[in-house]
């Protein structure tokens, strides 16, 4: 197109091979000319913040007036080095962190999925009456917000609230759900007799928490929080599912049909790799969101008890907020960026079709 | 805050699939960082902090409220003052103290007029946010010393004491009558106050209850003679401590004592209220809750009982922080030493529960609320929380261990806090 509005293009002999090089560049010129309010906004409101925060990471900001000014002192790594090898509170605290959040996304994000596809199926399949019903029945909760989901779940896994009630019915004794610091895993070592920490589990670890304590699992009530965090998104991955589903024409599945495959195969060997760009979305999405969640814990837990419910990301927001150590706040998102980059990469790399 | 959460809920399928990897993962990089990064720039601070303050002429008050009877209170004192002096001011209510400060100071127009609670008090000193107007204030001698010790940094007194509070053993007199129990049974002692403990529990009450933090079983450690931090130095694994959580373990042995969170409560009060512990240990807080929350419980104050070391309590107090980057320093002073006076201070005593931090305004306090005697005998022996920076923390980190109190091992507890706030008490450098 710029080719042709410029008259010099037309006037001036070139090679064509020279022309297709100079439109291309012209091209290229526009298409930066296009892009360029909103190129300008993402620098504005996305990449510069970022490098702010990580001018921040560096700097023992004490939150008044700029960060830039001077006077603010600049101390390295420190902010890391403190978090990643300083033994203290703060290695400690981040290393609980991590430790609850890896246990929070290794239970949320493969059920969410498997939920939601199950979900998704099941409102897809055709014969179902009032599929509408249920496509905004399980969607519900995506919708809603967040605060309110996890105040009525503060109600419903109350020392005396319905889930209880309910285990009462079934002759279970159901434990104090967000009071309850004790390690799902440790509690089923128990249960086999294992109660202590074997020496070599008790006496090495990582990040200032030892290796028994690392296996403890998601405390109980973590897991309250895990089963609320499946039950917010499932809805949401579903609708991920249910659009790449109605994508799949109904000749393939007859084909393989005519194949002889019965209804789990063609769901497993037909479906479901079908949806693979869907699933590889599904994670992504899963994986970032649960290695930063936050509103549930600000809003319910506070990262009690015993800290079984902090997060890095409520972990960076006190550091900063409450204790005013903005610098090693801002250390804590960063190295949770990393760690969701990390991740997110093998994670690619797994699930690269071969 | 809100970007974490917006990340779980997907846009759907708006991108290339081949592209959406490198998406998702630079969307997540950037959500994560403008969880902290994006309110303390950008945001100069929309609720309450930015409007005119900047000025110079209205004074911006921003307080963390108990509640509307509170900023009922102050916002009319705050008028009152305001047409007396000329003066404009506008009073706001927070509804994160922290947060909203934050932004305040880092766009450099924070309020002029807030509270600052003890615990944050060092590291906003440190920052340099605040002004030590402490040798303006006429009444400053009047202050409780152990307040006014909170607030002292440097040997500079920075802010007034707004008000403050104790702890009290609160009894619920039908339980406590039930029980076979009278005035002459009121335990003055560790041994006594178990041994009511004991006949109040059953039937599904427990004798006694608190929430599991420091800030509650502190009193014991106080009673037993021990405390956190002594003249700057950590003393945390003390054996007067130890002697104190094993106490409280030897009643918890006895199913005497429980946990608010073990009760399903989520604090001493809510525990005390609903009926499901006959005591509990609160401060003066509890007399405005109880009147609103639970106005048919009958109960009675009294001083937490002596240890073997003699009568302890602990004290919490905030005070009246006068932002160093206000314009009209001057005139918030001057607002401050008004809502400090003891006329002031008697007055929110009757709004809002709280006991005046003056102690010639003790006398008059007393005859108000004669049934709050104990929360005001605790001010001539009561200890403040420690409020060195880096220390909040570690109190966090030791309240998570005195959840598993009951069945943790006091000395292992107490180990490890005294290690944290070494390293804290070092790298703050007091």
């Amino acid at each position: 197109m710029a080719a042709l509005t410029t008259p010099s293009a037309a006037t001036t002999p070139v090679t064509p091979r020279r022309r297709s090089h100079q439109a291309r560049r012209r091209e290229a010129g526009a298409g930066w000319l296009f892009t360029a309010p909103a190129l300008a906004l993402v620098l504005l409101f996305i990449a510069l913040p970022v490098l702010m925060a990580l001018w921040v990471s560096i700097t023992d900001w004490r939150g008044r007036g700029s960060p830039f000014a001077a006077g603010v002192p600049v101390v390295g790594l420190q902010n890391y080095t403190d978090l990643l090898a300083g033994g203290g509170l703060p290695t400690q605290d981040l290393g609980t962190a991590l430790r609850n959040n890896l246990w929070y996304v290794l239970l949320v994000v493969p059920t969410q999925t498997v939920v939601a596809l199950l979900l998704a199926t099941a409102v897809n399949n055709r014969l179902l009456r009032g599929r509408g019903f249920f496509r905004t029945a399980f969607y519900f909760p995506s919708v809603t917000s967040s605060v309110a989901i996890t105040v009525v779940f503060l109600f419903l896994f109350g020392a005396s609230g319905a889930v209880n009630q309910v285990l009462a019915w079934l002759g279970i004794n159901g434990p104090n759900w967000f009071a309850d610091p004790d390690g799902v895993l440790h509690l089923l070592f128990g249960a086999v007799g294992i109660d202590s920490a074997p020496a070599v589990l008790a006496d090495h670890g990582l990040l200032g928490v030892s290796w028994w304590d690392w296996l403890a699992g998601p405390s109980v009530a973590m897991t309250a929080l895990i089963i609320l965090a499946i039950f917010t998104t499932s809805g949401t991955f579903m609708l991920l599912f249910l659009a790449a589903l109605q994508n799949i024409a109904g000749e393939v599945s007859e084909a393989a049909t005519m194949d002889g495959a019965n209804a789990w195969q063609r769901f497993v060997h037909v479906t479901v790799p079908m949806l693979r760009p869907t699933l590889f979305t599904v994670l992504t999405l899963g994986l970032v969101g649960t290695w930063q969640v936050f509103d549930q814990i600000y809003t319910g837990t506070q990262g009690g008890p015993a800290k079984t419910t902090i997060t890095p990301a409520y972990l960076s927001y006190t550091s900063s907020f409450v204790n005013q150590q903005w610098g090693q706040g801002a250390a804590i998102a960063f190295i949770l960026f990393a760690i969701i980059v990390v991740l997110s990469l093998v994670q690619r790399a797994v699930l690269k079709e071969r | 805050m809100s970007e974490s959460t917006s990340t779980r809920r997907p846009r759907s399928g708006r991108r290339a699939r081949r592209s959406l990897a490198t998406c998702a993962v630079l969307a997540a990089g950037v959500l994560v960082l403008s969880a902290c990064g994006g309110s303390g720039f950008s945001d100069t601070g929309s609720q309450g902090s930015s409007d005119g303050a900047s000025g110079g002429g209205q004074l911006q008050v921003l307080i963390g409220s108990s509640g509307q009877a509170e900023t009922t209170a102050v916002t009319d004192a705050v008028a009152a003052w305001s047409k007396e002096s000329g003066t404009p001011a506008r009073v706001s209510a927070a509804s994160d103290l922290a947060q909203e400060l934050s932004q305040g100071f880092a766009a450099k127009t924070p309020p002029d007029v807030f509270y600052v609670s003890s615990d944050l008090f060092n590291s906003y000193a440190a920052s340099g946010a605040l002004e030590a107007y402490g040798d303006q204030l006429s009444n400053a001698d009047d202050f409780y010393p152990v307040l006014k010790q909170a607030f002292t940094r440097d040997g500079k007194l920075y802010c007034a004491p707004k008000d403050f509070s104790t702890l009290a053993l609160v009894i619920n007199t039908d339980l406590w009558t039930k029980a076979g129990l009278t005035d002459a049974d009121i335990p003055t002692t560790w041994d006594q106050l178990k041994t009511v403990a004991q006949k109040l529990t059953g039937n599904g009450v427990v004798g006694l209850s608190t929430s599991a933090e420091y800030s509650r079983l502190g009193a014991f450690m106080a009673e037993a003679g021990g405390g956190l931090v002594e003249d700057g130095k950590a003393t945390a694994d003390s054996a007067q401590n130890v002697e104190a959580l094993k106490y409280v373990q030897s009643l918890m042995a006895d199913g005497s004592y429980k946990f608010a969170a073990d009760l399903g409560a989520g604090w001493g009060g809510e525990a005390f209220g609903t009926g499901k512990a006959a005591m509990t240990i609160e401060g003066n807080w509890l007399v405005g809750s109880m009147a609103s929350d639970y106005p048919d419980v009958e109960y009675e104050v009294v001083e937490l009982p002596a240890g073997p070391a003699g009568k302890g309590t602990l004290t919490f107090t905030n005070c009246w922080g006068v932002a160093a980057d206000s314009k009209n320093k001057e005139a918030a002073v001057k607002l401050v030493e008004d809502l400090t006076s003891s006329d002031q201070q008697l007055s929110f005593a009757k709004a809002f529960g709280v006991m005046p931090s003056l102690q010639s305004a003790a006398q008059p306090f007393q005859q108000e609320f004669p049934a709050q005697a104990a929360f005001l005998a605790g001010a001539s022996y009561a200890t403040a929380v420690p409020n060195q920076e880096g220390v909040s923390d570690v109190i966090t980190d030791l309240n998570s261990q005195l959840e598993g109190l009951a069945n943790g091992d006091p000395q292992a507890i107490l180990q490890r806090t005294q290690t944290n706030l070494e390293t804290a008490l070092k790298s703050s450098g007091s």
